[in-house]
Order: C-alpha cells, then structure tokens, then sequence
C-alpha cells in the first residue's frame, strides 16, 4: 500500500530536535510494528524493495544497507531506477498515485510502508533536495523557515536563529545576510540549490536525499555544493542520485551501481541493483563485469 | 564521407548572401501572417473603442453635470422628469453583487481546490466539473427563472434574489478559471513543500493557491464584472424601486443594469439621459474595481 496513511498514533508524534533521531523514529513513527533489531550505524535497510507503476515493474529486488553519517551513491545509466528506490526512502512516490511499493524499506528497523506509518511524519525526518533547484516564490527568510513553521514554530527570534543556522550549514548565509527579505528566485542556480539545502536542513532531519542535486549547475557550483555535502555529513546521512561518475568517487563513501535488464520476452526494462560496496571498491575492483563497463566509462 | 549532406555542404562555399535575408515565400508567408493579426488585432479594437467611446462621450456629461446629486438623489417617480440621479441603483448593484461574490467566490475557489486536488479524474469529481461547464452554458435569464420559481415566490422580490441568480451565474466560472489556474502550479513546487513534511492541506494554503492568486484573483473579477452587469436574472428576482433599499432581505431593489434597461426603452429626454448615465456609471465602477484588484493582488505579490 503506498497511500498516505495518517493512524491515530502517529498524529502525536512531536518533533524534538534535541533527541537522537534514532531513538526519535522508533518511537514516534509507528508503535504497530515491533522495531526489528539492526546495527545501530544502519539508517536503512532496504529488503527486496519493488516498485511497479501500474502494470510496469520499475525495479526488482533490491536489498542495500544504508549507513548513518555516510554518504551514500547510487550510479547507473538512465532509466535503471536510482530515481524511484531514491524516492521510495521518504515515500515521495506516493505523489504518483499509479506507483506501487513492494518489499520492505525498514528505517532505523520500522517498516516506512508498515501499517499506521505517516508519510508526513517520514518526510519531516527524511528531507529531500530535488534534481532542478525549486524555491518557493517567497523570500530568502520565508523559504529557509517554511518547514520549521510547519513544524509549528512561530517565535520570531527562534526563527532567525533556525534561519541563520540553516543559511550557515549550507555556506550561503555571507552571500544572503543582507538581503534575506528578496525573492529567492532572484539567485543563481547554484545559489537556489544551496537554499533549497538550507530549507531541507532547516526541518533538523536525520537524512538528506539528493536527486541530482548537481546536474543542472557549473562546475564552479557543484564543487560548492560537493564540499558542503563533506561538511555536513557529520550531521546527517546523505544519500545522493547522480549520473556523474567523478561526482560519485569524490564524494560517496559507498556506491550502489544499478542498471537495466531488459525482458527477452517483453521487451520491458527493469532497474536492478547490480553492486553495493565501498566506494574505492567499486571504482578499483569491482566484483562485477557490468559495473566495471560502466565505470571504465566502456557502457552507459 | 560521401554523406548526402556532406556532398550538399561541399557544393557551394558559403557567402555572405548566404547568411542576409532572402526573398521567398516562406518570408512573404511569414510577413503574411503576421499582417493578418495586425488587421484582426485592429478589427477588435474597433467595437472596443466604440462602445466605451459611446458610452463616455454620451455618459460622462450627464453623470457630471449633477456631480454629486447623481449618486445620491433618488430617482425620480415621474418618468419623464429631466435630472438625476441613481443612487438607488448604483447602492443596489454595489450590494447585490457584493453579497452575489461573497457566496460565489468562496464556494467556487473551494469546489476548484476539491475538484484539482482532492478530487482529481475520480467518478464524482468528472460528474461535478461536467455539471459545472453544462451550468456555464445555461442562459442568464433561465437563471432568474430558477431562482424566481426556488426562492422569489416563496420569499417575495428582494435584493437577495437577484444574488442567489447571479452567484449561479457566477460560480461555474470561478469554478472553471481557478481549476485551470491550479493545473498551471508547478509539481516541483508542491513536491518541496511534501519534502519538508508538509502535509497536503497546508501545502495547498501557504504555497499552491498563493502561486495561483494572480490568475484565481482574474477569474473572480471576469465573474463579478459580468455578474454586475447582468440584467436578464435580476428581472423578475429583485422587482423595482426609486428609493433606496438597504436591506438586501427585504422588500424590490434596483441596480444599474435594471435601469439601463428601463430607461433605454423609453423614449423620452429625461429617461434616455439617465439611462446613459447610468451605463458610464457602470462601466466605471466595474473599471474602478478592477484596477483596485490588480493593484492589490501586486502589492501582494510584491510582498512575498
């Protein structure tokens, strides 16, 4: 089932940013399912996850580890899935009302897609930054302190303070200070995307999903934007989709090479994971010929 | 390379007439085109200008030959009697329209917000947005029909009447207009607001529907300048007075519309002049509203 589900029990759960997130989510998110045990550096685990859109299976058969503080890499050539399991680890699939989840995503060992669980309650954890930079039409201000008012927070002064936070976790805050009241589509690119990091940053997550983040900005801005990814992933887990191969190496310290398999009889094409190991490994010596192709820059 | 187009490229080195514009038919068709729409864009020009020239030109002078006794006398009873005013009419539109948006534009933008985002292509939704561009269709004065045989016989002609027959008039369009409005949000938009935990209610509030003011704000001033300036619905819904009449709930009103239409049939100096003061009076306060609108809605967007 990947409707949103709102059960009575997880309507309570208050944000305490002060916690350890780990204890945080098995608490507040559902009390349905009994939390399976997992290392405690697991943030997700991911068990045999399928994804359909209507009749069309998406991806098969997945089962990776995600770790905490790390950043995590998902590589592969268009079309084989890194988007969709992405998606599927804070539920943004259920957007698509034709998309189906199957197998399980556990986070912090509770089932994401388990009966009871809240897809906002998910999202509120588990921020996401998307492929093209997408600020709201508001001010610099409004959009760092659009998730925390959400939240409920309504002091002034506790806003500036989330506001400016957010602004310095994702080194934007020296170019902004001085004109946090101006539309945030006034910025660059590469400025907007690093708002956008700030917004996500603002809601205190414990992971932050990155769908591309790089892929429609310079150079100049993805080194921006890689260096801030080092900085802060002391705070959080990161898990980034990117068709930039250099991009994974400098900065993941785990990849997941998926690609696409292609039914002989159908002639339908489905994302398989094919390799998840430690980044240097993947790039040296891959246990797999395929992802060797793909690395070597042979395939894909 | 013995490419078709390599061989076409190695043919003729390239020129700088090459490069200037040519004379050919793809250009005069061009040149065509664009004429024709000049010509159509002077075409509507034409009755544009004419109409709100009229309309000044024989208006304005009445309107402030009496400047302030036209908006605040009563009309007179005697029909042929030369003079102002139509104050009863210009308090009658004002507040019938008023009370006309007030259950319209709510209960329109609502419906707009169930059917784009909760209702979606579900079998109710479809049934709904069908039932809402027949009632776009229906004629005006089959409105005031409806509303005479719901509400006039049993309470009597009011002022209220009238704005039961022009919210029908008015709702399928802000229906129609804030729906396509909606469609044109961008999905990233309500993806980050998702992202961050927001849930569907407020991500709808606080950044789909201010995204959409701009266009919902047009659509409800098409509405309300075309329900203000409606004659068929009110004719056997509000009745006729010379006098003012405040309470919308009780007792005839009169509007503008109204009197345009009484008076225009007559044939005499006194009611022909007050019924081309009171068409400039319309097209004046309809003109006036929609400029305060817009500035309005700028500000508000200038704020964000």
């Amino acid at each position: 089932m990947t409707t949103p589900q709102t059960g009575s029990l997880t309507q309570e759960a208050t944000l305490n940013q002060e916690d350890t997130m780990a204890v945080d989510a098995n608490e507040t998110l559902t009390e349905v399912v009994a939390p399976q045990p997992v290392s405690p550096k697991t943030v997700f685990d991911l068990q045999d996850l399928e994804v359909h859109y209507g009749s069309f299976r998406a991806v098969r058969e997945v089962n990776l580890q995600i770790a905490k503080n790390e950043i995590t890499a998902f590589i592969g050539p268009s079309g084989c899935g890194k988007t969709t399991v992405l998606r599927c680890l804070n539920r943004m699939n259920d957007v698509i009302p034709s998309a189906r989840v199957g197998g399980k995503v556990l986070y912090h060992g509770v089932d994401l897609y388990g009966p009871g669980v809240s897809a906002t309650e998910v999202r509120r954890r588990i921020g996401m930054v998307f492929q093209r930079p997408n600020p709201f039409p508001k001010s610099i201000y409004d959009n760092v302190a659009f998730g925390p008012r959400v939240n409920g927070i309504k002091s002034k002064s506790e806003l500036d303070d989330i506001v400016e936070e957010s602004l310095r976790g994702a080194a934007l805050w020296d170019e902004v200070s001085s004109r946090l009241k101006t539309s945030a589509l006034g910025m660059s690119g590469g400025q907007q995307q690093r708002l956008c990091i700030a917004r996500a940053i603002a809601v205190q997550p414990d992971v932050i999903l990155m769908d591309e983040p790089c892929s429609a900005l310079d150079p100049i801005a993805t080194a921006r934007i890689e260096d801030l990814m080092q900085d802060i992933k002391s705070r959080f887990t990161i898990v980034i989709v990117t068709h930039n191969m250099q991009q994974a190496g400098r900065v993941s310290d785990r990849t997941a090479f998926f690609t696409t398999e292609v039914n002989p009889n159908s002639d339908r094409r489905t994302g398989v994971l094919v390799e998840y190991d430690k980044t240097t490994t993947i790039f040296s010596k891959p246990a797999d010929e395929r992802t060797e192709a793909y690395v070597s820059g042979r395939f894909g | 390379m013995s490419s078709v187009l390599a061989d076409r490229a190695a043919e003729s080195p390239l020129t700088i007439g090459d490069l200037q514009t040519h004379r050919s038919w793809r250009n005069a068709k061009s040149h065509l085109m664009v004429g024709l729409m000049f010509v159509a864009f002077l075409i509507i020009l034409v009755p544009l200008v004419a109409v709100i020239g009229t309309v000044v030109s024989r208006g304005a002078g009445i309107v402030f030959r009496d400047f302030p006794d036209w908006f605040t006398s009563e009309i007179p009873v005697r029909r042929r009697a030369v003079g102002p005013g139509m104050g009863p009419a210009i308090v009658g539109t004002l507040l019938i329209t008023l009370f006309a948006s007030l259950l319209a534009i709510p209960l329109g933008i609502l419906g707009a917000v169930y059917l784009h985002e909760y209702g979606g292509q579900s079998r109710s939704a479809r049934v709904i947005r069908f039932l809402s561009n027949v009632m776009t269709g229906v004629p005006s004065i089959v409105m005031g029909l409806f509303v005479y045989v719901v509400f006039t016989i049993n309470f009597g002609l009011a002022g209220v009447g009238g704005s039961l027959a022009l919210a029908c008039l008015m709702l399928p369009v802000i229906i129609r207009s804030t729906e396509e409005m909606l469609k044109l949000v961008p999905g990233h938009l309500r993806e980050a607001s998702y992202a961050l935990g927001t849930r569907k209610g407020r991500t709808i509030l606080t950044i789909v529907l201010p995204s959409a003011l701009p266009g919902v704000v047009s659509g409800c001033l098409l509405a309300i300048a075309r329900a203000a300036g409606e004659t068929a619905p009110l004719l056997f819904t509000i009745g006729f007075v010379t006098k003012m009449n405040t309470n919308l709930f009780d007792g005839p009103n009169t509007t503008l519309s109204f009197q345009i239409f009484k008076n225009a049939s007559e044939t005499l100096a006194g009611p022909q002049e007050r019924g081309w003061g009171a068409a400039f009076t319309l097209v004046a306060i309809t003109f006036l509203f929609t400029v305060i609108a817009r500035l309005v809605t700028a500000s508000y967007q200038k704020r964000r």
